[in-house]
């Protein structure tokens, strides 16, 4: 359990409430190696910790990036942090998205809100080996323009990089925007992936996870295709507070990546 | 039987319909009612029927997590509940819960689905029926979308 | 292991306890063992077998609890009270680290911990099963809670064998006693026949081996065992209550919806009790603090409980909001998760959770219910 401390280089908003911060070791020591879909537990001094997942370039060890929203103590205090503070790093902990097994498929991401940040680390890794893999593809929906994470970055995405890219917001005021207006699952017919051989990750809010996956379903894909990624509360983040428990499953060691056909029940079962 | 063909002759949705079609209907349908609180069925579960509302309310529900279940809509007496049976997979898309006692009458979607098979003129009769309530089913919800009574800056 | 020169069974004489005591403060043991409190049994330090509850029995039933008389000058006649050995290793606010805060930059240091051997006296044997299945929470996962293993570590473990039956006891249904099979360095039976008080002891370790030579003690004749088994068949055949564990573990899984789950919900409290006395609940908060001048910060972990609402709080609010939500979860995975997690039930029969529950729930009457009203 041992926390790193990591000194703020950059803090930058995304949105009204979601911010990115980009950290390097403070002892100048040993880079930070982790997987895509792993998380870190974030220390702010005296107030507290929270779980975040890492956002950045998996081969880009030297900075450690994370994107999060300001909702409760800990993010809130995060986001007020200035380059030189210092910020408490524990992990990286957690199950990775599969990106070697998704090798010789096609890939599908599936990403809704501020789902995008723990799947940024994916777009990333596929583009870095891209001869890997088959048709890469990503469905981003939020709720409005203004709530979209990584614009810019996302159009970069669009012309320099090799995937097919579809957003799509709930609503937007005219002037705003001019893609698509929908839920995320009404783009799920624009992907061009070969659903027979393709691998689909998907994370944001639960329901919006429920819905894809139904909506996937229905279009053949397999449970054995599917990957999510779950949220729970988490104090230690190393499987020994028991907080984060969704049923047998502690999200911290075996999840928060998670294949579908291992936890079907995940969204019947409700309270669970 | 009788008794149930006049039930349904006298649902508004049926408005209009043949008498042969109301029969057929008719063989298909059976008494149900629902204690207060008392779920018909839940998101995910087969569409085996459909439902003609004749006594109580029913809300159309769905669970969000860490929200607990939202009423997004409510049925009364005359209206119908449930078009998931005519919509391959045929499984229901949300929770149907009973507000009050609720007597209604059930429609086998199973028999009714073979006999729309067996009578295109009865299938359409259906379908251009239900095809109103998805219409207006789509232009209340396009509607809630807007959260017309809120600031789209409000509080999450 | 026990060396063969060590008879499997021996005798200590009641006067002789004494002595076993005296022997482990000679070798720098702390003892920590069952005493009165309060109209309770409660385990405390104790420096000698006059702290013991001598002479006391109890009676526990539903949200029952009373300490009542015995017949006679028993040490060890109650059965369990509310609290667990799990306080000592597993400690209810334990400090893990300090923080100091210089401008920008700040530094932590670990809480060191002086190491302290602490001897365990009356550990009953659903108590032993309790440690073990502690230790594989806490030790034998990818993560090791390093204060658990060194207390762990230094522990001299003295087991008392249930010659009676509590009101609320199920050990023999989760195969857990009343007979200690193993997890001891020595297991007594106390047989009280006539005027003649002893201890039939099983030595079950080279440390049990070490420390009893030093206290005198006699070989156990066959009468003497067979004394002290008898009280043991005896006290397995009374068990208070019972749960059947065939399939249990299926039979929940199958039945996440059963409405017993809302018809247990509207008597529970979420008070926590349960979770506070039961000997292998495990859930912790980890909460920061800091001074006024807000340059040291401190972080401790506390005990918690599945029941509380925010236990489950993310944004938003909390997954599990229902009370009925918050008592199946404590329940599943006393009977069903661990055992995917760690191989075992997590409940080992002490009864606790049924005595110290305010409204009397038991969860061996609602696992019953669940099976035989289990829609086919």
């Amino acid at each position: 359990m041992a926390v790193r401390p990591f000194v703020i280089r950059r803090v930058s908003r995304e949105t009204q409430d979601s911010f990115t911060m980009e950290m390097e070791p403070r002892d100048g020591g040993r880079n930070f190696a982790f997987l895509p879909g792993q998380f870190n537990m974030l220390y702010v001094f005296g107030v507290g910790e929270v779980p975040i997942s890492i956002s950045g370039d998996p081969a880009k060890t030297e900075t450690l990036v994370h994107t999060t929203r300001a909702v409760g103590t800990v993010t809130k205090a995060l986001c007020r942090m200035v380059p030189g503070d210092t910020v408490g790093v524990r992990g990286p902990y957690g199950s990775s998205w599969p990106v070697e097994k998704a090798e010789g498929s096609d890939v599908l991401i599936v990403a809704g809100g501020i789902g995008l940040a723990p799947l940024r680390s994916v777009v990333y890794h596929l583009q870095t080996h891209r001869e890997k893999y088959g048709k890469v593809a990503l469905l981003y929906g939020a709720r409005a323009p203004e709530e979209m994470l990584y614009r810019k970055e996302v159009e970069y995405w669009r012309t320099h990089y090799d995937m097919e890219i579809h957003m799509t917001v709930d609503r937007a005021t005219t002037g705003t925007w001019k893609g698509n207006i929908g839920v995320v699952t009404t783009i799920i017919p624009n992907s061009p992936c070969d659903h027979t051989h393709c691998l689909v990750v998907i994370c944001g809010p639960e329901i919006m996870m429920r819905f894809t996956v139904l909506e996937l379903q229905k279009r053949g894909m397999t449970p054995e295709q599917i990957y999510i990624s779950m949220e729970r509360n988490m104090k230690c983040g190393i499987g020994l507070c028991g907080h984060c428990q969704i049923g047998s499953s502690f999200v911290c060691k075996d999840g928060p990546v998670y294949r579908f056909a291992d936890v079907k029940d995940i969204f019947t079962k409700r309270e669970l | 039987m009788e008794n149930l063909e006049r039930i349904l002759a006298e649902q508004p949705f049926l408005s209009g319909m043949k008498t042969e079609h109301i029969k057929l209907l008719a063989g298909c349908a059976k008494n149900v009612a629902f204690k207060a609180g008392e779920y018909l069925f839940h998101e995910g579960e087969a569409a085996d029927f459909f439902y003609f509302v004749r006594q109580g309310k029913i809300w159309v529900e769905t669970f969000i997590p860490q929200k607990g279940p939202v009423a997004i809509q409510s049925l009364k007496e005359g209206e119908v509940l449930g078009w998931s049976w005519m919509i391959p997979p045929y499984k229901w898309h949300f929770d149907a819960r009973a507000f009050d006692l609720t007597r209604a009458l059930a429609l086998d979607a199973v028999c009714l689905r073979e006999k729309c098979e067996k009578d295109h003129d009865l299938g359409y009769e259906l379908m251009s029926r239900f095809a109103l309530i998805f219409a207006q089913r789509l232009e209340a919800t396009r509607l809630q979308l807007m959260d017309i009574y809120g600031n789209s800056t409000k509080n999450k | 292991m026990v060396s063969t020169d060590m008879p499997s069974k021996i005798v200590l004489e009641r006067p002789a306890l004494q002595g076993l005591f005296d022997a482990l403060r000679s070798q720098e043991y702390q003892l920590f063992g069952p005493t009165v409190r309060t109209d309770a049994v409660v385990y405390d330090q104790i420096s000698s077998v006059e702290d013991l509850p001598i002479g006391r029995s109890d009676r526990q039933d539903n949200g029952a609890y009373r300490l009542t008389a015995s017949d006679r000058p028993s040490l060890f006649d109650y059965t369990v009270g509310s609290t667990t050995w799990k306080k000592f290793l597993f400690s209810p606010a334990a400090p893990l680290y300090a923080a100091s805060r210089d401008g920008q930059k700040f530094e932590i240091s670990g809480a060191v911990e002086k190491p302290l051997k602490r001897a365990f006296i009356g550990v009953r044997a659903c108590e032993l099963q309790a440690l073990a299945i502690q230790d594989r929470v806490f030790t034998e996962g990818p993560f090791v809670d390093t204060a658990y293993a060194r207390r762990r570590q230094d522990l001299f473990i003295v087991a008392v064998n249930c010659t009676r039956a509590g009101g609320t006891c199920f050990c023999a249904s989760m195969k857990t006693g009343p007979k200690a099979s193993s997890g001891f360095d020595l297991a007594l039976t106390e047989v009280i026949d006539g005027n003649r008080h002893y201890f039939v002891t099983e030595v079950g370790s080279e440390a049990g081996e070490k420390m009893i030579s030093r206290v005198p003690h006699q070989d156990a004749g066959k009468a003497e065992s067979q004394a002290a088994d008898r009280l043991l068949e005896r006290s397995a055949a009374q068990m208070g209550r019972t749960l059947n564990t065939d399939h249990l573990k299926e039979l929940l899984d199958r039945n996440f919806d059963h409405p017993q789950w809302g018809k247990v919900a509207d008597r529970c409290l979420t008070c926590a009790n349960c979770t506070l006395v039961c000997p292998t609940c495990f859930c912790a908060n980890i909460e920061d603090a800091t001074d006024l001048t807000g340059r040291d910060a401190t972080r401790t972990r506390y005990w918690d409980s599945c029941f509380t609402i925010g236990f489950s709080y993310i944004h938003g609010g909390s997954i599990r909001n229902s009370v009925l939500s918050r008592y199946r979860q404590w329940m599943m995975h006393k009977l069903n998760y661990w055992v995917d997690q760690f191989g075992t039930f997590g409940c080992v029969g002490c009864g606790r959770c049924i005595t110290w529950c305010p409204v009397g729930i038991d969860l061996t009457e609602e696992a019953r219910l669940i099976r035989e009203h289990e829609k086919k």
